[in-house]
């Protein structure tokens, strides 16, 4: 397999695998872990006929996720230990937020960090308690620390030495330097409290939310879980005030993108040539159809091309196309004047560009 | 990729490919006794590749990747071909093994019953396998024993012997008639050299066997031994495993009972012919 199109069409019709041999679950499995996707796809195709070997393995797959579902839970748990005492609400974003809520989302989805939103003026605070609840900075470096601080979206990522687990900090959705703002006060004074003291975006927000990384931030690595979220949040927690919502954080051209995106890839009741959003089944909580787009076809091809850009090795693919798009999300997040000025900073330093 | 070669070993299968052709040819040689995967799927892939396109043949050099890796790869000569599919193999297992709890040890059985030996680098588990699959034991494997949570079995894994330093010359005396791979010098861990397990633990490498004893040896010190109570086991062999958090309960509950149910000792031994006359004789008061 050239590229990740068979993962695509394994999660979005699961009894499409049944045809494969033990060479294609091979490359599957393959492309789906270096997709993070391997626990994904066990869900996906429990029950599918295959080799017996190819079911073990997905049951570790998925075991290895449950595992990992645990383990994110209890970090959020410590997380709202260390700042109780500030009488905030520990707003859960992306993975995480999608097990605690009990969300298809988060159905066999690999965990990494922990990312929570606190509100911008109580950062230092915050800061302090998780210092002082065991957590300690990952990047010594001055510069990075201070081009966080000054600029980014989020706090230095900081880790737990004893559990070995991450924590990233957001006040805001997007970088302060991003060209779009969204509304980050607003998704806090709507988010919605869970049983045990922790609290999610809303269903609306949460999309916001994952679209502007996909889509108004990321050089899309990892851009096809990202997207699996999206589809799963759009039939399960979208509402008809999406669009409003959307346009009010600025993000309707990200999630709209989205929408078309995920519809094309993932929406198992038409086939991927015929992507459009006309044709989307609607549900009751259906948000209704996106706003006209303003761009031709040809921008969603270039994303498609880059979200599939993985063979059957796991090898990444298409290192022009990937490379535009690291460009690209470096060129959404700075003017051109401090990009320039970021680079040659790296560059002095000796950095290396990834890849 | 454009060279690849499938193996079974023990429950393990893996697909390896490789820019270049000599690493799989030697792969394919050395491993041409084992069977190839079960239903033709792999659990993990292994790619031996040219971290830029040049050096594939500019200096070639092997980077090591896979389903899963480390950051900051240290690329490795083309000669060393054979020694880089062994640490890209035995790093797959080590990161991405779910299904039993993995164990730094080596592993030797006779009659059903399986001796574990694990230590640091340089306490002398491999030779010391080896050299027991010399004398009627059934070698399981040299660097990981696999340890199912539900039954308590221990897995084989009997993949190519890895002798180092002083150990390349005593197996090539103690068994001149087996093979070997390409002698490998000046490698971070010195002189390298791999060995071929004999056709019994090839055969039998699905037969799992039940954990009877564990050892903790040292090399170079006077002969002695000492219980191990199942309190510094446990800490001890959590260090040993690669896997132990990632299982999550699970894991602790395969430790405990192996740590429990199995007695453990260690032993230090001044040289090979003393550790192994320990060896039966601890094996034969069990």
């Amino acid at each position: 397999m050239r590229d990740a199109i068979s993962l695509v069409h394994a999660l979005r019709d699961p009894a499409s695998s049944a045809t494969l041999d033990g060479a294609g679950w091979t490359q599957l499995i393959a492309s789906a872990r270096a997709e993070q996707l391997a626990g994904t796809l066990a869900d996906r195709v429990r029950g599918v006929v295959k080799p017996r070997h190819a079911d073990h393995l997905l049951d570790a797959a998925y075991a290895s996720a449950e595992q990992g579902r645990v383990q994110a839970l209890w970090e959020a748990e410590m997380a709202r230990r260390a700042l109780a005492p500030l009488g905030l609400p520990v707003v859960l974003l992306k993975g995480t937020a999608y097990v605690a809520a009990g969300l298809a989302a988060g159905r066999g989805r690999s965990i990494g960090d922990l990312d929570i939103l606190v509100p911008r003026d109580r950062i230092d605070e915050v800061e302090r308690a998780l210092l002082a609840a065991g957590w300690e900075w990952v990047k010594p470096d001055p510069y990075d620390d201070a081009y966080y601080r000054q600029w980014m979206h989020e706090l230095p990522p900081l880790i737990h030495r004893e559990r070995d687990r991450m924590i990233d900090v957001h006040h805001t959705v997007l970088p302060l330097t991003a060209r779009i703002t969204p509304d980050a006060g607003a998704m806090l004074s709507d988010a919605v409290g869970l049983r045990d003291g922790l609290a999610v975006l809303s269903g609306d927000d949460m999309i916001c939310h994952s679209a502007a990384h996909l889509f108004a931030d990321g050089d899309l690595a990892g851009g096809l879980r990202n997207l699996w979220d999206l589809h799963c949040l759009f039939a399960e927690v979208a509402t008809p005030a999406l669009w409003e919502r959307a346009r009010m954080h600025g993000l309707e051209v990200a999630v709209a993108r989205a929408w078309r995106l995920a519809g094309a890839l993932y929406a198992p009741t038409r086939a991927p040539a015929q992507a459009g959003a006309q044709s989307r089944r609607r549900t009751a909580r259906n948000p209704g159809l996106p706003p006209a787009r303003e761009h031709g076809h040809m921008p969603d091809r270039l994303y498609r091309r880059r979200l599939l850009a993985r063979d059957g090795w796991g090898r990444a693919t298409r290192p022009v196309t990937r490379f535009a798009f690291f460009v690209r999300s470096h060129w959404l997040r700075m003017p051109p004047a401090m990009l320039a000025r970021h680079l040659f900073t790296k560059w002095r330093k000796g950095h290396r560009a990834s890849g | 990729m454009k060279h690849v070669h499938h193996v079974q070993i023990g429950p393990a299968s893996f697909r390896i490919g490789s820019d270049w052709r000599a690493p799989i040819a030697q792969i394919a040689d050395l491993y041409r006794d084992y069977p190839a995967p079960i239903d033709g799927v792999c659990d993990y892939t292994v790619r031996l590749f040219a971290a830029r396109p040049w050096r594939r043949w500019v200096r070639p050099a092997i980077t090591l990747g896979g389903d899963f890796t480390l950051p900051d790869a240290v690329p490795m000569p083309l000669d060393w071909g054979v020694l880089a599919a062994e640490m890209a193999m035995n790093l797959q297992l080590a990161l991405g093994e779910r299904r039993y709890l993995l164990l730094h040890a080596s592993a030797v059985e006779r009659e059903g019953r399986a001796l574990l030996m694990t230590g640091l680098s340089g306490a002398g588990k491999s030779t010391l396998a080896a050299l027991l699959a010399t004398r009627g034991w059934r070698l399981m494997g040299d660097e990981f024993a696999l340890v199912d949570p539900a039954t308590g079995l221990a897995h084989a894994f009997p993949r190519l012997v890895s002798l180092k330093n002083e150990s390349v010359g005593v197996m090539a005396q103690a068994v001149p008639d087996a093979r070997f791979g390409p002698l490998l010098t000046g490698t971070p861990k010195g002189d390298l050299r791999h060995l071929v397990p004999d056709l019994p633990a090839i055969v039998r490498m699905a037969e799992p066997a039940r954990p009877a004893l564990v050892l903790y040896p040292r090399f170079g010190f006077a002969a002695a031994e000492r219980t191990v109570p199942p309190s510094e086991g446990f800490v001890r062999l959590t260090q040993a495993s690669t896997n132990y958090t990632a299982l999550g309960e699970r894991g602790f509950d395969a430790l405990i009972r192996l740590v429990r149910d199995v007695p453990a000792l260690a032993i230090d031994y001044p040289d090979t012919d003393a550790a192994l006359a320990q060896v039966e004789r601890l094996w034969a008061a069990l």
